[in-house]
């Protein structure tokens, strides 16, 4: 056991933990609360990964963007939805069977896989490397143009789609 | 140095975790936040995949920031729908929303 897998473990439970609140808490603004807690825990998991960018973008895009986006819709849509009575539909337990058949076959499976272990450490300038291929024409410029355009057609849709019609 | 399979097997979890959420609440932004673990749980395994296998290539980030991206859009586009339907008919609950149910 090294430090490192202490901390992997502490971080993994406090992310199970967290995880399980969202989808069981009653309080919907609560479990907005204990999503901002796992998407702060996978931001630990990124940087025990040695994807500090990622980190990075994760706290500012996940919690800061996403999160309070989640917040505000919960706020908007409150009146109607008391905090009351059992928040999951009749066929929770079917869900439930579901989800646990899901993690037991990836269970199952897991062992079986041998992965191409590469057993390299990550490179000082990775986060260089990332940033050329972001814009490199034989790389991934073209992916990132599409995000780009899928980000504003978003934008503009969801403006048009909420917008107040009079 | 930590097991690759630890990174995959807590990823499944949460993973089913979320797929639990979607599966079984009522609330529609519930059921958003549902899907924002599975998103999340993801891009745990595809950032894990990136340092252990391919560390040295930038194809592993890229494919997590594009799920970034993704989410965002995803995100945006859904509340606004929820929203929308909100205002029309005074309902956030998943089973309500039926206008397009025969």
């Amino acid at each position: 056991m090294t430090a490192m897998q202490i901390i992997f473990l502490i971080t993994g439970a406090i992310l199970l933990a967290a995880s399980t609140m969202v989808v069981t808490a009653r309080n919907l603004v609560h479990a907005a609360l204990w999503l901002i807690a796992s998407l702060f825990t996978v931001a630990i998991l990124f940087a025990l990964l040695e994807a500090g960018f990622l980190a990075a973008v994760q706290v500012v895009l996940y919690i800061g963007a996403i999160a309070i986006l989640i917040i505000f819709a919960i706020m908007l849509t409150r009146r109607v939805m008391q905090d009351s009575g059992p928040q999951t539909n009749t066929q929770w337990w079917l869900g439930g069977l579901i989800a646990l058949a899901l993690f037991g076959a990836l269970w199952f499976i897991l062992p079986s896989v041998v992965y191409p272990l590469a057993n390299a450490s990550v490179p000082d300038n990775s986060l260089k490397t990332l940033g050329f291929a972001l814009v490199d024409m034989n790389q991934y410029a073209l992916p990132f143009e599409v995000a780009s355009v899928l980000l504003l057609v978003a934008l503009i849709g969801s403006i048009v789609v909420a917008g107040d019609r009079k | 140095m930590i097991p690759l399979s630890w990174y995959l097997t807590l990823a499944a979890g949460v993973f089913c975790i979320g797929l639990y959420g979607v599966l079984a609440r009522k609330n529609a932004v519930a059921i958003l936040m549902g899907i924002e673990l599975m998103l999340n749980a993801v891009n745990i395994n595809l950032v894990a995949f990136w340092r252990y296998l391919t560390p040295g290539n930038a194809s592993g980030q890229m494919f997590a920031i594009i799920v970034f991206a993704v989410a965002a859009a995803e995100a945006a586009v859904g509340l606004a729908l929820i929203i929308s339907i909100y205002r029309r008919r005074n309902t956030v609950i998943a089973e309500d929303i039926d206008l397009m149910k025969w």
